[in-house]
């Protein structure tokens, strides 16, 4: 057992846990954050993709005792002053979802591509949702969405520049 | 899953990481943990103790030298595949690193932990052995050449670490890699690197660990070019066959991804 300290969501929190403990179900379980999912438990679907410090990570594949120090971002962590972060605004409008079970870790995974990778065409964010799987096939509108919120985070820059 | 209960050690030197991982008989080093914790929550592997090194900075670097790229053994996957340094001395080792698995196993795997683990389909394996780069560890300089010893087996001792590989620049160099649809391992994966010493060819997930080929490096020799090799074609008998592809398969696929590489690295 150790105490893991670190900030989710910008909080700051400490709890008991096991060494064992992964990431994923401290979050879920010991934290009651179950926006992050667990869908194969094995590093292949991406349900369960958290930010750690600043990236994209699965955190079925780590454990909770890694994470200290750090800072984690969850799917719970992005909406502010209760307006949708850009992205999630950008899947609901495309209807990036249909059963959303995915969707978290795609949003996820699609803030971390957004912020790595200027002008982001379709064929990269295929290539960079590799790791995330969607049980319902709605791919399409996925990439739609976060190549729609990509175009307005761009717009939003250059906004803020001129 | 729920792997079997130890205890986890943050080491933040490599002094520190040496004296917890000799403390103890079943503890392992944690780098990524992409690998290791899968086997553990599988209890394919029981650690009394994890000596987590992926907090030690004198572990994690990019360095270019005169001849050569120096990586640290914890430089994560995309610190590789997006490095200036390594893009602009061998891009073809960028493009590797950027190949593997997806952003988020980018984004904790490391150089180091892909080498220990020497899984018969990983792409590392693949440009050391290429490369003839030389894999430097807490005790000796291992060259490419003895590093790998079979199927996820390797030169290194009990106790021993990683701690870098220094990879030569070539003069060209390119990889070729089929990729498993699913898994994104390599189905075969082919290393090409032409070097003032000659070329060599190295070849991985065809085969239960990385080899290298002699008859395309010494058809390479004489004529850099992909129609020096089509015609070339390694023995399937000794090649992996299972679920994904034959063995016959396989050696198909080593000679069209050999003549890829040599593609890719005459454009580079
Ligand atoms: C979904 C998925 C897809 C993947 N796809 C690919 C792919 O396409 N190609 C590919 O090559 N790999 C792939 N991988 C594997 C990935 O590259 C791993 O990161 C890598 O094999 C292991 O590195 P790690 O740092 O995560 O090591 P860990 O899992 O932490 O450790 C692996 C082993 O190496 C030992 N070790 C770690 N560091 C050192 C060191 N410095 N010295 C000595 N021993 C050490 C550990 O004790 C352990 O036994 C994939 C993994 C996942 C989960
Ligand atoms: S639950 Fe972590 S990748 Fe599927
Ligand atoms: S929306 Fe159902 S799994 Fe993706």
């Amino acid at each position: 057992m150790s105490v893991v300290s670190l900030t989710v969501n910008g909080k700051e929190v400490a709890q008991e846990t096991e060494d064992r403990t992964l990431l994923v179900y401290f979050l879920r379980e010991q934290l009651g954050l179950t926006g992050t999912h667990i869908g194969c438990d094995t590093s292949q679907c991406g349900a369960c993709v958290v930010h750690v410090d600043g990236r994209a990570v699965k955190s079925c594949t780590m454990f909770a005792v890694q994470a200290a120090g750090s800072e984690v971002t969850t799917i719970e962590g992005l909406a502010k002053d209760g307006k949708l972060h850009p992205v999630q605004e950008a899947f609901r409008e495309n209807h990036g979802l249909q059963c959303g079970f995915c969707t978290p870790g795609m949003i996820m995974t699609a803030v971390d591509m957004i912020r790595r990778i200027p002008n982001l065409d379709r064929a990269t964010i295929r290539a960079e949702l590799e790791g995330n799987i969607c049980r319902c096939t709605g791919y399409h509108n996925i990439v739609s969405a976060i190549e729609d919120a990509a175009k307005r985070a761009a717009g939003d820059a250059e906004g803020k520049a001129a | 899953m729920i792997p079997y209960p130890f205890t986890y050690h943050r080491a933040t030197s490599l002094a520190q990481a040496q004296a917890l991982l000799g403390g103890s008989a079943d503890a392992k080093l944690l780098a990524g943990g992409q690998t290791l914790i899968a086997a553990m929550k599988m209890r394919l592997a029981q650690p009394s103790d994890l000596i987590d090194i992926s907090a030690i900075k004198e572990l994690s670097f990019i360095r270019a030298e005169k001849d050569a790229i120096v990586v640290g053994a914890g430089t994560k996957h995309f610190e590789v595949a997006t490095s200036d340094a390594v893009t602009r001395a061998i891009p073809a080792l960028a493009e590797l690193a950027g190949s593997i698995g997806d952003p988020a196993v980018r984004h904790k795997g490391t150089l180091g932990g892909s080498l220990a683990n020497n899984d018969p389909a990983a792409d590392y394996p693949a440009a050391v052995l290429a490369l003839g780069a030389s894999v430097k560890t807490t005790k000796q300089t291992i060259a490419a050449d003895d590093f790998f010893t079979g199927m996820f087996a390797t030169a290194l001792d009990d106790g021993e670490i990683v701690t870098g590989v220094s990879f030569p620049v070539p003069e060209r160099a390119g990889y070729a890699k089929f990729p498993n649809p699913a898994s994104r391992y390599a189905m075969v994966g082919v290393f090409v690197a032409k070097t003032k010493d000659g070329v060599r060819v190295a070849v991985t997930g065809a085969g239960p660990c990385v080899f290298r080929v002699p008859e395309m490096e010494a058809a390479l020799a004489k004529s850099f070019t992909s129609e020096a090799i089509a015609g070339l074609a390694v023995d399937p008998s000794d090649l992996n066959s299972d679920i994904h592809g034959s063995s016959e398969y396989r050696a198909h696929l080593v000679t069209v991804m050999a003549g890829r590489a040599v593609a890719a690295a005459s454009h580079g």
